[in-house]
């Protein structure tokens, strides 16, 4: 795991400590070579698709490939379309949801930062189990868990006297029901970052701030939480980023079948409906760009933010 | 690196790195189908015995692999050369699998094709045409159940032969039915003796949460038939327009309302959470109308000693969906004589008959049928195979995939009770009516 941790911080330590250009002798092509594999890999395999992807996306599409040009027709049909902006609605409740899980892992993480915490190593690893277990087996498991009739999760609510819903047919608690598991997932994801971001601070201001009489309360909020905000500020990008493309969760927990579907579905999931079901590949290519702008100026409104709440250690 | 003297983390860095990551998970999941097919010709010549190719089959249903290894078996001492290798994927996802590879010519050599994909696929010159296979009397079309033979010929050429035919039956579990002093079903039932059993079932064991009858609430096991039964019509005879709002075709999609409303059946969202042979082989349910492929798992189950079956109770008339696979070769299979050869295998008496044998499914191939009916005993699995006399093709099109999408935005609120059905049916037609315009 050290590794992991000191990997962050290095990696990305380069940009800030770089020199000036002027003057500096340049090793000729020899770097331009070294990035080469990774740079062929990227162009090929991301960037190329996104061009295409938005040529795509003003064409009509052949059922098996084949496209003819057709305008702005699939973007005038996107946003007329009542499924794009209910796709949208649910895509926000879940990434909402999904981002309670922020502040509940920086304060899980401080809590397995405790000095001289016994098994933390163990916790890690349970807590990080959910991130690297296939979103397909996690959702089966779920999908039992939410039954209606048989699932623990509602024989628990009848304990206390209450009737539990449909979870996962019921429109309204399907999403809901989706973004628990999104929130959970993803809280492992989230701990490790910030376990990093944790080590490293210095302890010596936790020294200084107990001399001062400093609670440990009064530790976390004051010299914690500030600390981490970098930290915090990377783990919300990523949570959002990987909320808005919400698919694999959805579809296994619910089933493409699910007559709440229609109600409860994601951008991500309207894309493959429209692309893979309907066969309409030009259209898909177009909710495709909207959800690369989507979640463009959502992160460009998040970078915007940041300079108001991200301390500059 | 001494700590007192040097953050790592720098707010610049962290702001960088989320950066990179948002530009690195933006972009992922974007990618698109591209290239052309092979062209289809028809040609056939019988492969020969030492012929060294390695092939793949692909199919849907994880329950006949068994059987599916048993032929391959038989094939391997024909074509010792040719290794076949098996891809299962599951019916949900396979046709979105199959387009893609469609899509960028990499189909599987040799696979299943069902009635609703068929046009599509053949249309768009992607199958591989049967037709010197038939001149060369590898395989006889006459020796299959006509209404399927047809399903898999678009324009006159036959594309494939089906490996199997399904209709629909009534499994039920006798126990249950002694349970709650109820008459079991006699091949006379007609809708309301079905109806008054499931309601009188799911009152009397209302204690043990068990239900009178489940269904899957898609067309094929569940409304498709009671549509036929009520005399009434998915698609008009000239495959112009849909007939969701005609007053029989209403009639059998009320038909589930009801039954619902009464209490007969568990609702569309138990339906939903637990599937409907779940709560049959479970024991939840005395009645399960499904098709003659639940063999398999209802013989697995442990109420599989309680289990006998019916034929579908009569509406107006008595009538079951009927649909049957076909194994078809890609058009731009590399490996095309293999996959034929193994098309021609898997079409014969021989093999369809060791499938049929090992109760994996009902064989198409004439006079083969009678080892699927004792491949249960004591269960009167001949049912399915007597239900041929009055079955329905099931509606298909060249886009059956677009008011099949349809249907699952419409039907569901009129089966719970929360759409009202005159209007909802309207705008179903409506719809249908202009994919089937598009298709």
């Amino acid at each position: 795991m050290s590794g992991f941790q000191r990997a962050v911080p290095r990696a990305a330590g380069r940009p800030a400590t770089r020199r000036g250009g002027s003057g500096v002798h340049t090793d000729g092509w020899w770097p331009v070579l070294f990035v080469a594999p990774l740079l062929i890999g990227v162009a090929a395999f991301y960037l190329w698709p996104i061009v295409q992807t938005f040529w795509f996306s003003f064409t009509t599409f052949g059922v098996f490939g084949g496209q003819t040009f057709s305008g702005v027709a699939n973007y005038v049909a996107l946003v007329q379309d009542p499924e794009f902006y209910t796709s949208l609605g649910n895509t926000l409740i879940y990434t909402a949801i999904v981002l309670l899980g922020v502040p509940l892992a920086v304060w899980l993480a401080a809590l397995l930062n405790t000095p001289g915490l016994r098994f933390a190593s163990f916790y890690r690893v349970l807590f990080f189990l959910p991130y690297i277990a296939m979103p397909t087996a996690v959702a089966l498991v779920w999908r039992l868990i939410f039954n209606g009739d048989y699932g623990v999760l509602n024989w628990f609510l009848s304990l206390v006297g209450l009737p539990g819903p449909y979870w996962v047919s019921t429109p309204g608690f399907a999403i809901l029901a989706v973004s628990i598991v999104g929130l959970w997932s993803s809280l492992g994801f989230s701990m490790i970052v910030l376990a990093a971001g944790l080590k490293a601070i210095p302890p010596e201001l936790y020294e200084a701030a107990e001399l001062d009489g400093a609670s440990p309360a009064r530790r976390f909020r004051s010299v914690t939480v500030p600390l981490l905000t970098p930290t915090i500020f990377f783990v919300t990008v990523v949570t959002v980023i990987s909320s808005f493309q919400l698919f694999d969760l959805l579809y296994a927990i619910m089933g493409p079948r699910n007559p709440a579907m229609p109600s409860s579905m994601s951008l991500v999931f309207y894309f493959f409906q429209a692309g893979f079901v309907d066969n309409q590949q030009g259209f898909a290519a177009a909710i495709a760009m909207a959800i690369f702008a989507l979640i463009g100026l959502v992160t460009l409104v998040q970078f915007r933010l940041q300079r108001r709440w991200v301390a500059d250690v | 690196m001494p700590r007192t003297t040097s953050h790592p983390v720098t707010r610049r860095a962290l702001v960088g790195l989320a950066g990179a990551a948002t530009a690195g998970l933006l972009l992922a999941g974007c990618s698109s189908p591209g290239g052309s097919g092979g062209a289809p010709s028809g040609d056939y010549t019988a492969a020969p015995k030492d012929l060294k190719a390695s092939i793949t089959y692909a199919l849907w249903d994880q329950t006949q692999v068994k059987a599916i290894q048993a032929n391959l078996a038989g094939f391997k001492k024909e074509y010792p050369n040719i290794s076949v290798n098996v891809d299962v994927t599951p019916y949900d996802t396979y046709f979105t699998k199959l387009q893609t590879e469609a899509s960028s010519n990499t189909m599987p050599d040799l696979f299943w094709l069902n009635g609703p994909n068929f046009q599509l696929y053949a249309d768009n010159g992607k199958v591989e045409p049967i037709t010197g296979e038939i001149k060369a009397g590898a395989i006889d079309p006459k020796n299959y159940p006509s209404a399927l033979v047809d399903l898999y010929t678009a324009n006159g050429v036959h594309y494939g032969v089906p490996k199997d035919f399904d209709t629909i039956g009534l499994w039920y579990n006798k126990a249950l039915f002694a349970k709650a002093g109820v008459a079991v079903p006699t091949s006379d039932w007609t809708w309301d003796d079905l109806t008054t059993a499931a309601t009188t079932i799911s009152s009397k064991l209302k204690g043990q949460g068990i239900y009178g009858v489940a269904a899957g609430m898609d067309g094929q096991t569940t409304y498709y038939d009671t549509i036929f039964q009520a005399g009434g019509n998915v698609i008009s005879a000239d495959g112009k327009k849909s007939e969701y709002a005609s007053d029989a075709t209403k009639k059998g999609i009320v038909f589930w309302r009801d039954l619902i409303a009464s209490k007969g059946s568990p609702s569309v969202k138990q339906l939903t959470d637990t599937p409907a042979d779940q709560w049959f082989v479970s024991g939840k349910a005395a009645m399960l109308i499904g098709g003659d492929w639940g063999r398999s798992e209802i013989a697995a189950a442990p109420i599989a000693k309680d289990v006998q079956v019916a034929p579908l109770p009569k509406g107006e008339q008595k009538a079951t969906v009927i649909h049957g696979v076909s194994n078809v070769v890609a058009a731009g299979s590399r490996n095309k004589q293999a996959a034929q050869a193994l098309q021609v295998y898997l079409a014969s008496k021989a093999a369809q008959q060791q499938q049929g044998d090992m109760g994996a499914v009902i064989p198409a191939f004439n006079g083969t049928q009678d080892s699927f009916a004792k491949s249960m005993p004591g269960v009167d699995l001949q049912v399915f195979l007597d239900e041929l006399a009055y079955a329905k093709p099931l509606p298909v099109s060249k886009n059956t995939a677009a008011w099949n999408a349809l249907e699952a935005k419409y039907l569901p609120g009129v089966f719970a009770g929360t759409s009202p059905v005159d209007s909802t049916l309207e705008q179903l037609q409506t719809e249908m009516t202009a994919a089937l315009a598009k298709g």
